[in-house]
């Protein structure tokens, strides 16, 4: 607060309600939010991922409603995140709770609003979305941490509710991740003295992030030693953890995110508050502490969170080669509907399928109504995941590889193998 | 006596209530059921905890961008805190309650106290009034 909030003319116009009483609610409340964020000025969105269609209670509905009933749509891209339901599943054990119902009416809020609907959690896997330099409102946590770091868009963490009403003004405050400055790095992670073996391993980035994320807090971390064939999904692994452990909006990684090609530019030239040295040490600890089970029989494998990719499947079927999970447990693969398409397309599904994997399109298996029941031991590859879940189900956590998730869900119990890590699980 | 504090506001409201002062941060969305009013985050020193009716002071919110659907979905159920005093700005609970006051015509009052030592004049049980334009004020034997 301080900064006197200055508004363009049409901003104050729909804050007069000159174009109806749903923009001017939802300028008023995009200006109550630029306002404690201590923005000069509102500018220009050129695209909105929405949260606010993850139904939660009636709220949710009735918010989306008077924007329906009011006739306001979209006018930038709007794409829509995942849901608690999926909808176009063939198997929903209850489809007649009012739980399903009202989220399903909500999602078609949505889509009457003029949204995509993606239902993605991974919007930066879709052709078309945000790219280097775009002011945008993202609103889930990973996909705001991989635009504003990956892609080089700009978002702060929009809550739900905020972020429609910036879309539907197509307006953000500029503050915070909008602003040059607010991208300066501020603490610095040397991963350079760690094994390349490891550096490579796709469960690293995963464990990385996750004790990134608990060191950083609501800082900007820099990372310096990420190899060279650090790949999107990684990339993609380290968004999902640093946010979920920390409530990191954006990371640097020193040579491979856009606005880090040198450790001057992460930190705008000026100078870290700490540097951390990550041990192997510290890398198992962090590693141990995603797992709330050890090894034993499994009910459940569940992959696919922040939503499975193209060269995930790829690597998954590679994986598999033909072996079938084991017939005492469920293998989820979460995806979007769009990726999933794909996947079809190449003939991975089918295999998938022949192989006794189950994939769900829209939602997520940590919050599905569809995985509530599952109880036990379960495995995942993803640090969000392991985070997330033994809050939300009734489930142990096992953390280990993609390829210890397949070899584990085709004996039915715990394997990983350690090699990597240079510790035992 | 009167005890007096300044706060600022970020939704304005006036109303007495009996103070609830949380020592961490709280997810409204997943850490709390709107529900039933209470605190269900496992982790949270307070689990358990019933907010509905209370002047609720805590450092502010956490985690996803649930929070404003959870806190305006609390009020539509009636089980919302009276009023609710943040040692920091938060962005998610003042939406929250500005959509809430908007779709149900009930004004939650929510408010920032910044300063540490005022902040720390709340304690759990003791009646406070909150006054629309920000003071917030303990009296001796204060009715309403």
């Amino acid at each position: 607060m301080g900064n006197e909030l200055m508004l363009s003319p049409r901003d104050q116009s729909l804050l007069d309600g000159d174009c109806g009483p749903a923009l001017q609610f939802a300028m008023k409340v995009v200006v109550r939010g630029a306002e404690l964020l201590g923005a000069p000025r509102l500018i220009d969105a050129q695209f909105v991922h929405v949260d606010s269609c993850h139904y939660y209670g009636r709220a949710h509905l009735d918010f989306a409603k008077f924007f329906v009933q009011h006739a306001a749509q979209f006018d930038i891209p709007a794409w829509t995140n995942t849901i608690p339901i999926s909808l176009r599943d063939t198997d929903v054990r209850d489809p007649e709770t009012e739980f399903h119902r009202e989220a399903k009416e909500l999602a078609e809020q949505y889509v009457a609003l003029g949204c995509q609907p993606v239902w993605t959690c991974a919007p930066y896997q879709l052709p078309a979305g945000p790219k280097f330099g775009d002011q945008i409102v993202g609103s889930e946590s990973n996909a705001v941490t991989y635009f504003n770091s990956v892609v080089g868009a700009r978002t702060n963490k929009y809550g739900d509710f905020l972020d429609v009403c910036c879309g539907l003004v197509a307006r953000v405050p500029d503050a915070g991740f909008h602003t040059n400055e607010g991208r300066r790095g501020e603490i610095l992670f040397d991963i350079g003295n760690l094994p390349m073996i490891l550096r490579q391993h796709d469960a690293f980035y995963h464990v990385l992030g996750h004790l990134i994320g608990g060191r950083s807090q609501s800082m900007t971390p820099v990372i310096a030693g990420l190899p060279s064939t650090t790949n999107k999904d990684d990339l993609k692994a380290i968004s999902a953890a640093v946010a979920a452990s920390g409530g990191v909006a954006l990371f640097h990684g020193i040579g491979v995110t856009p606005e880090a090609d040198t450790i001057e530019q992460a930190f705008l030239g000026g100078e870290p508050t700490e540097t951390v040295s990550v041990t192997s040490d510290q890398v198992v600890e962090a590693r141990d502490s995603l797992s709330s089970a050890g090894p034993g029989k499994l009910n459940m494998v569940a992959v696919g969170t922040p939503h499975f990719s193209m060269s995930e499947f790829e690597r998954l079927v590679r994986l598999l080669d033909g072996a079938r999970i084991h017939c005492d447990l469920t293998f989820y693969v979460s995806t979007s509907r769009f990726v999933a398409e794909n996947a079809a397309a190449m003939g991975w599904m089918e295999t998938l399928n022949r192989a006794g994997v189950t994939v769900v399109v829209d939602t997520c298996t940590y919050f599905s109504p569809r995985v509530k029941a599952c109880r036990g031991r379960v495995m995942t590859n993803s640090a969000k995941w392991a985070y997330y879940s033994p809050g939300m189900l009734d489930v142990e956590v096992v953390f280990g590889s993609l390829e210890d998730c397949v070899q584990s869900a085709i004996k039915g119990e715990v394997r990983r193998d350690c090699r990597v890590w240079g510790e035992p699980w | 006596m009167v005890a007096r504090v300044v706060a600022k506001v970020l939704n304005p409201g006036a109303v007495t209530g009996v103070v609830q002062v949380l020592h961490e941060r709280l997810s409204f969305w997943g850490g709390f059921d709107p529900r039933e009013g209470r605190i269900i985050d496992r982790h949270h020193p307070q689990y358990g905890c019933q907010l509905k009716d209370k002047l609720l002071v805590l450092p502010g919110s956490r985690g996803s961008a649930g929070t404003p659907a959870g806190v305006a979905e609390a009020v539509r159920l009636n089980q919302a805190p009276k009023a609710i005093i943040l040692g920091q700005v938060d962005v998610n609970v003042t939406v929250g309650m500005i959509v809430a006051s908007h779709l149900y015509d009930i004004q939650v009052p929510v408010l920032v106290v910044e300063d540490q030592v005022s902040y720390n004049q709340f304690r759990d049980g003791e009646t406070w009034t909150v006054l629309e334009n920000g003071l917030v004020e303990k009296r001796g034997s204060h009715e309403q």
